[in-house]
């Protein structure tokens, strides 16, 4: 290594991958993943969010998890979004695209995708 | 896609708790349920709360899981992992009624929320518990070798030794002398210089140093090539002894990655700035911690010290200019550096800036390591972070500063901790143990226990120290074996000061501290040994008599079978009875009595 712009390049290209221990975020995504949850295909959404949200840069803002039934398994895959000082939104039926349209318009652009609501949700 | 990591502690104390076999059944486990694309174990630095190891950390959660064994790895997985269900069991958790409302609950098991850490603040170990030691690039992640960057590339050598002079930065290793003013010492010599690193920790029950080499090592190679640069050296050592495994594979590892990088060797960063470091692997030789005997260890020679002046900076390694500082202050420059001095002198008391790391050990809930701002008071150590004396007992006192310090007693609880105040009551910061003492604790005793190793540790070049130091134990354990006499004690202070006073290095100069300071506070109890042949905290053998309370011996007989000196004697059904002239004190019938019915006085 012959400069600092390489040492910073590595620092850029490792931080996203480090971000994730400093336990943090304003936002928490929260996947439900119990037996009901994964059944229902919740694996495929909890990467898919991780994935979009780890390409849309927002690592040190959002952080994804995990938790277990929620108690509405009939609208499993179910996911809701903790945000400081706002209510809760809650996700149902979710699939890997919708995740990425949630990332895009609610996570990066701060307006909630409002047909996929529970109250916007027909089972 | 990695959504989670999980941390597992690879420093000393969880790796012989079993952390490298949870390490392996964990990846076994992760590959069983075709987890390992999405979960990431690192393999990390010591976390601090070494008495509850191995230690687990789940992010982004935060789950903090303590004692963790083999047998709960399936559910950790199956559970936490795959379904997101925290394993409360495990949870290492002081604050449960904290969280009440849903929200809260599931944040309720992270790390930063335990009173263990809330009350710390990390600079020195901050990357301890955060990053793989063993991967260069999680400390680049980490603002790492930028401080070297900046000293390189932006600053003169006048600036790097003013902003050290301004963050007020004082060594850790004990003594407390100005880190800047070592530097400027050194820098005003010219030729061939040295930069040297004291990682041979000591004390008994200090550790803070192998924590910072074993979860942190790049920090203290990065301060080093800061200190070369300054000093005008191109050639470093590390001094660590042989006795931290751990801590020297993951220093050689470490040194690998940064050659490799160009971060140590030639031409560093393009700027013609030339340093490397080698290692020195000590044979665990006490005095070797003191300054020139380690020098002179690392020559090649036997470890023993030598007069000073000249001191280091003059003449130091191989008779050329050396600078020598402990790996806990080496951890600080790089933050230094990287934040300014402002930054770190708004940390800590008006002459004691920054943090200190403390291994806290002893009689304390939360054995391990803390780092605080200086000035903390000895209260908020023990009671807040350590969580108090176990067993409802009471505190007596704190040992600070190992062989060389001395104790800070209840009355001085609220004493903030700082170079300075410690040094008014008689004791020394030192490397940072800090050892807790309930109203078990004899403090005649334990004045004993550090003469011995002080008197195992003496070098025997002078005889203040070789013979002085013994002379001193004889007396003490006249005094803990009854035939003390009141004249023994004006004796002791007097020995010690000539100690003191005549020592040729500083294991010799501190060595009568832990007894000056044991007599200056608990005088009564010396006095109890000599006057009424007693030890109060029950601890001194020869002092002690085994009882039976014929009232509530019920005649089982189950004390005279286990005693190993048939010392009791009795028959079925009636009081039993000990002979003094045989009992051997072991204590083993009072672990046998179901009724209580043996007392010792």
């Amino acid at each position: 290594m012959k400069s600092l712009s390489e040492l910073a390049a590595i620092r850029e290209q490792m931080k996203d991958k480090v971000a994730i221990r400093t336990g943090s975020g304003d936002i928490r995504v929260v996947v439900g993943m119990a037996t009901c949850g994964i059944s229902a295909g919740a694996r495929p959404v909890l990467n898919a969010f991780v994935e979009e949200v780890a390409a849309a840069n927002l690592t040190d803002k959002v952080m994804v998890t995990q938790t277990g039934c929620i108690g509405i398994c009939q609208y499993e895959p179910v996911v809701e979004i903790f945000e400081d000082g706002k209510e809760k939104t809650t996700y149902v039926k979710m699939t890997p695209e919708k995740a990425k349209r949630v990332v895009e318009e609610h996570l990066k652009g701060g307006n909630p995708v409002s047909e996929y609501l529970i109250g916007n949700t027909k089972l | 896609m990695v959504r989670s990591h999980v941390l597992i502690c690879g420093g000393t104390g969880c790796t012989s708790s079993g952390s490298t076999a949870l390490r392996e059944a964990l990846a076994a486990e992760l590959a069983a349920n075709n987890l390992s694309e999405e979960i990431k174990i690192v393999q990390t630095g010591c976390f601090g709360l070494c008495a509850l190891g191995p230690i687990m950390i789940v992010y982004p959660e935060g789950t903090f899981y303590s004692r963790v064994t083999k047998e709960d790895i399936p559910e950790i997985v199956s559970e936490h992992l795959l379904k997101g269900r925290i394993v409360d069991r495990l949870v290492y958790n002081k604050n449960d009624d904290a969280d009440e409302d849903a929200a809260a609950h599931e944040m309720h098991a992270s790390l930063s929320d335990t009173d263990f850490y809330k009350k710390q603040k990390r600079v020195a170990l901050r990357n301890c518990g955060v990053i793989n030691p063993e991967k260069i690039d999680e400390y680049i992640a980490m603002d790492g070798y930028f401080a070297l960057g900046k000293v390189l590339t932006e600053m003169s050598r006048e600036e790097v030794v003013q902003t050290l002079l301004d963050s007020g930065l004082r060594g850790r290793g004990g003594a407390g002398f100005p880190t800047g003013l070592k530097w400027k010492f050194a820098m005003g010599s010219e030729g061939k210089k040295y930069v040297c690193c004291n990682a041979d920790e000591g004390d008994p029950g200090a550790f803070m140093d192998r924590s910072v080499l074993e979860g942190d090592p790049h920090a203290v190679l990065e301060a080093m090539a800061i200190a070369g640069y300054a000093i005008g050296a191109d050639q470093g050592y590390i001094y660590v002894r042989a006795e931290y495994p751990i801590a020297v594979n993951r220093l050689e590892i470490a040194l690998e990655q940064a050659r490799e990088y160009g971060l140590l060797g030639e031409n560093i960063l393009d700027t013609g700035f030339n340093f490397d470091i080698q290692l020195r692997l000590g044979a665990g030789a006490f005095v070797c911690g003191e300054e020139t005997a380690l020098m002179t260890s690392i020559e090649g020679k036997r470890g023993e010290p030598r007069p000073r002046p000249p001191f280091p900076a003059v003449k130091g390694l191989f008779e050329r200019p050396t600078i020598l500082n402990n790996v806990e202050t080496y951890a600080n420059i790089p933050q230094i550096i990287l934040n300014g001095p402002e930054w770190f002198a708004s940390m800590g008391t008006e002459k004691s800036k920054g943090t200190k790391v403390f291994a806290l050990g002893g009689k304390i809930t939360n054995t391990g390591l803390v780092e605080v701002p200086m000035g903390t008071t000895l209260r908020e150590i023990v009671e807040e972070i350590g969580g108090g004396i176990p067993n409802g007992k009471k505190f007596k006192a704190a040992q600070t500063g190992g062989p060389s310090g001395g104790c800070i007693p209840a009355s001085l609880i609220d004493t903030p901790i700082d170079y300075d105040n410690l040094l008014e009551i008689g004791s020394m910061m030192g490397s940072g143990g800090l050892i807790v003492m309930d109203e078990d604790t004899c403090m005649v005793d334990l004045a004993k226990f550090f003469l011995e190793f002080t008197v195992d540790e003496s070098c025997g070049k002078c005889a203040p120290c070789r013979i002085g130091t013994v002379r001193m134990l004889e007396i003490l354990n006249k005094i803990t074996e009854g035939n003390g006499e009141m004249e023994d004690l004006d004796k002791l202070e007097e020995l010690a000061n000539y100690i003191k006073s005549a020592s040729l290095c500083g294991l010799g100069q501190t060595a009568p501290n832990p007894v000056l300071s044991t007599l200056r506070y608990f005088r009564d109890e010396y006095e109890a040994h000599i006057k009424e042949k007693r030890c109060p905290a029950g601890v001194c053998k020869k002092l002690l008599s085994y009882n039976i309370d014929p009232d509530k011996c019920k005649g089982c007989t189950l004390c005279a079978r286990v005693c190993p000196a048939n010392a009791i004697s009795g028959t079925v059904k009636n009081a039993h009875v000990i002979d003094p002239e045989k009992c051997l004190k072991c204590g083993a019938c009072i672990e046998k009595c179901k009724f209580g019915a043996i007392y010792k006085k």
